[in-house]
């Protein structure tokens, strides 16, 4: 295999891509889950139930938000210093919210008082809805591009501020990542929780997986209309040093959805996650829990795989001095680290997938009322 | 320019953020050992006051836990949104094992704690002692990858400036990960952190045995809490005097701060027991000292000398000088002018840009910095020296402090006459929080004692912060202090209430709090309790 400068920048692209998925597969699922913990769950023992369908996977699903933050401090350390110190506000509101979900999954169940056990429920619906709109609200103002530049000694500088993140397409985005994540967690108490909550999450799946659908189509549109985009327009020459000021960038409005001419195998992203949607829809209508999960998966899957062939081959685009912007080819570590980092993960990867199944497996069951009645002490 | 305030309140938040996370790691790091013993002599011997005494302190362990992942998502995120400038100038090489920390360490801890938690009817019991060893493998294997990135801060090895990109690059991978002062940082750590482990079980049992309550559990969680902390502590204090030895070799203006060494004396060097350093007038003054010790403890010999701090700023003064050839140099060699003498030259100063940029501080451009601003620069290149001196001895103080504690609980335990001490059972309670004054003062020396570089010799503290201004820090820290304090209080709520309630928490009806009040009011009745003795 040719392992040149040029080919590991493309594959860590991959890699990258393939983490955040797996971020938003897994911890997705829990952050969808308490956010239709408050409505779904009627009584104490319901949301009990749905808690601990989550209970002994949260900890590991988390651990894919952490390494992709790590990952992409090794692999593209430009994007994030710059993104992280230029969304600063917007990176601690996601922190402070992130606090309640440890803490809430165990704290919440070790005393019998209801008003600690609600303020609790509360704290974790606030601790999952919040880094989901986040999220989305980052990417949707990612495909805007946003204002940063840098000075002489390659010193990020970004001059925008946490409310113009909340900008129309931004809070699309954002509603969407939050449909998505709840239509995902959904479909996991469809699974696995006391059936009462399932039927109930039947529903709101049904609902969810149309509001997506809707509004991922919508943000077609809008990029259809030819509002965003950024184009190179020098070579590149994806073997040099990465250097984002190396290069010529101007902003076009039909670069992102020109993508999708250019390279005509990438509509199967927002092929796939409009399809999907509609699946997951189905398969809900026809109380297929499982096969909705899988569904669900590869509409996030889908959806965030488009975003990311739009601004292909863009990460974070510079709206205040477009040439300064990262891209795939300028922002990433050196060569030695993307090797390195590569067979890392290409150890490691197929292992954590390989026990983190075992433990999904070892656990899969359905969680009824009776259950945490039995077990009161000893589940959350 | 960045100003000093944003500076200054970048290094509190993080250095608040980093000691608060640093009060639940330790007692992670050991207590998943502790886990791990008690469920193997369970499945060795079958008996069930040893998986009770797994559940029970795996409960406790389990309210300090979630307090450790909570802030640990802030360490692992501070870096970009507060240290952009540093994640971009090393972030070739510190963020690999970062990210390897989460693929090789987090993965594992994580997947298999909700196993141990949840899974004890799901799995054989073979099985679910593999699950607990597992986490005790992963939450030490996060500690050796933390430490190969902090230790490369301490002393960075195994990369090389590249003016192309204006960062540090990553030169040899085996050099990041065998260097030497991240191998012995590790051991030092995650021995400090079985101690914490053990003070904690240790002082708890010790208040069962003082109530004479749940006796069977109390005594046997005490005799393996004495046995591995008497362990750990040895290991914490061997590695500690390595730890000097190689701060001896690679970090001569921590190890001189550390004992406010002002002047190289004559080999082989003394060591201040105490004293009251003076930074102004560089002398200690009271010094009350003991030959010989220092000399021994920094070189393992008698005749190398320790160079003291005033010789250490007259030579980074000359390596100031040498940094602002070297700071011209790159400017020409990043402007386009690329030719091979610029390039050779520059790669005979390039280990010096890092004390020219250390005038950054005072002058936008190094190049036309004064002869005062210098001199500045290089007063400036030793840390203060006398918090640094106090904590090092308040730390050492504890290390010794609980050597004795574990070396007296293990002979007690090997007796059984631990409750015929009642005073040293107090003792014991009161001294839980030691292990936590070692360790944050420890971090404290090690931490500051690297001022004022983030990373050694390359990179100045005050320019690796973000390009933030002074309300952004001022409202982040209010919310993690905000944040941090509400969430601190809630656990030692709960940490207080479940460990007073005992193993009777488990609701298994064999334990104190569960037995019934005899018809005369004179105690509990003997329960089934009793039949585990």
């Amino acid at each position: 295999m040719i392992l040149d400068y040029e080919t590991l920048k493309l594959i860590w692209w991959v890699l990258i891509g393939v983490l955040l998925i797996g971020f938003a597969v897994t911890d997705g699922m829990d952050m969808g889950s308490m956010i239709l913990m408050p409505f779904l769950g009627r009584t104490d023992n319901e949301r009990r139930t749905m808690i601990n369908t989550i209970a002994p996977h949260w900890d590991g699903n988390q651990v894919w938000f952490i390494t992709a933050g790590g990952a992409i401090f090794a692999a593209w350390p430009m994007v994030y210093a710059t993104a992280f110190s230029g969304f600063y506000m917007a990176m601690l509101l996601t922190l402070f919210a992130l606090f309640f979900r440890p803490v809430g999954f165990d704290y919440r169940s070790k005393l019998e008082n209801s008003r600690w056990r609600n303020a609790w429920d509360w704290a974790l619906f606030g601790g999952s809805l919040v880094p989901a709109l986040v999220f989305g609200v980052a990417f949707g103002n990612l495909l805007q591009g946003v204002p940063f530049q840098f000075d002489d000694l390659m010193r990020p500088t970004y001059v925008g501020n946490f409310w113009q993140l909340l900008n129309p397409y931004g809070l699309l985005a954002g509603i969407l990542s939050i449909a998505m994540l709840a239509m995902h967690g959904g479909t996991w108490m469809m699974a696995r929780a006391d059936q009462a909550v399932a039927e109930r999450a039947r529903v709101a799946v049904i609902l969810l997986a149309l509001v997506v659908l809707v509004l991922f189509a919508l943000g077609g549109l809008w990029l259809w209309m030819g509002e965003f985009g950024f184009r190179i327009e020098s070579v590149i020459d994806g073997n040099a040093y990465p250097n984002p000021l190396n290069k010529d960038v101007v902003a076009d409005g039909i670069a992102w959805i020109g993508n999708f001419d250019r390279h005509p195998s990438f509509w199967i992203a927002p092929m796939l996650g409009l399809f999907s949607a509609l699946v997951v829809a189905l398969l809900a209508l026809a109380r297929r829990p499982a096969l909705a999960l899988i569904m669900s998966s590869l509409t996030i899957a889908g959806v965030i795989t488009t975003a990311g062939f739009a601004m292909f081959p863009f990460i974070m685009p510079s709206s205040l001095v477009p040439s300064d912007s990262l891209t795939l080819w300028d922002a990433t570590s050196s060569l030695l680290t993307l090797k390195i980092m590569f067979w890392v993960a290409i150890v490691m990867v197929p292992i954590i997938l390989a026990y983190t199944t075992w433990a999904y497996v070892k656990m899969w069951r359905r969680i009824s009322v009776r259950d945490i009645e039995e077990n009161a002490h000893a589940l959350y | 320019m960045i100003s000093d305030l944003v500076v200054d309140l970048s290094r509190w938040q993080f250095a608040l953020t980093a000691l608060y996370h640093f009060l639940f790691v330790p007692l992670t790091l050991g207590m998943t050992f502790l886990l791990a013993i008690m469920e193997s002599v369970y499945v060795m011997t079958g008996k069930q006051v040893y998986k009770d005494m797994t559940q029970f302190w795996g409960k406790l362990f389990g309210i300090n836990f979630a307090l450790g992942v909570t802030t640990g998502l802030t360490m692992e995120f501070q870096f970009g949104t507060n240290w952009a400038y540093y994640s971009h100038y090393v972030g070739d090489i510190f963020g690999a094992p970062l990210a390897i920390e989460g693929l090789v360490a987090f993965f594992l801890e994580s997947t298999f704690i909700g196993l141990f938690f949840f899974g004890w009817d799901r799995l054989s019991r073979r099985q679910h002692l593999a699950v607990t060893w597992l986490v005790a493998l992963g939450s030490n294997l996060s500690a050796l990858w933390i430490l190969v990135a902090n230790g490369w801060m301490q002393h960075p090895v195994g990369a090389e400036f590249n003016f192309e990109t204006m960062r540090m690059e990553m030169q040899s991978f085996a050099d990041l990960v065998l260097n030497p002062v991240a191998q012995v940082k590790f051991v030092h750590t995650v021995s400090a952190g079985y101690v914490t482990g053990s003070m904690f079980v240790l002082g708890i049992s010790s208040w069962y045995l003082l109530k004479g309550r749940d006796l069977p559990f109390a005594r046997r969680s005490f005799a393996i809490a004495a046995a591995f902390g008497l362990a750990s502590v040895i290991s914490v204090i061997v590695l500690g005097d390595e730890s000097g030895y190689e701060v001896g070799e690679v970090q001569k203006v921590k190890l001189a701060a550390i004992e406010a060494e002002w002047e190289t004396s004559t080999p082989p060097a003394s060591f201040t027991l105490f004293g009251l350093p003076d930074q102004e007038a560089q002398k200690t003054d009271y010094a009350i000292k003991i030959p010989y010790l220092m000399g021994l403890i920094a070189t393992r010999s008698v005749d190398t000398p320790v160079t003291g701090l005033r010789d250490l700023i007259q030579q980074n003064e000359s390596r100031i000088r040498n940094g602002v050839v070297a700071y011209n140099l790159m400017t020409r060699l990043r402007s386009g002018d690329t030719s091979l003498e610029v390039r050779r030259q520059f790669d005979e100063v390039k280990d010096d840009l890092g004390f020219g940029l250390l005038l950054k501080r005072y002058v936008e451009n190094p190049a036309n910095a004064t002869e005062a601003q210098i001199q500045q620069a290089a007063m400036d290149s030793i840390p203060p020296v006398a918090p640094l001196f106090w904590s090092f001895r308040v730390m050492v103080a504890c290390g010794f402090a609980m050597l004795f504690i574990f070396i007296f609980s293990v002979y007690l335990s090997t007796k059984g006459i631990a409750e015929r001490y009642p005073w040293f059972l107090k003792l014991v309670l009161f001294s839980i929080p030691l292990p936590w004054i070692g360790v944050e003062t420890g971090w404290f020396v090690a931490e500051f004692g690297r001022q004022p570089w983030a990373i050694g010799e390359i990179l100045p503290t005050f320019l690796a912060t973000s390009t933030l201004e002074a309300h952004d820090l001022m409202m982040s820290i209010a919310g993690f202090v905000g944040l941090y304090t509400l969430l601190a209080i809630v656990e030692m709520y709960l940490m207080f209430r479940f460990a007073r309630l005992g193993p009777s928490s488990l609701h298994t009806g064999r334990y104190h709090h569960e037995q019934q009040v005899s018809p005369s009011g004179n105690g509990p009745l003997p329960g089934p309790a009793d039949r585990l003795r």
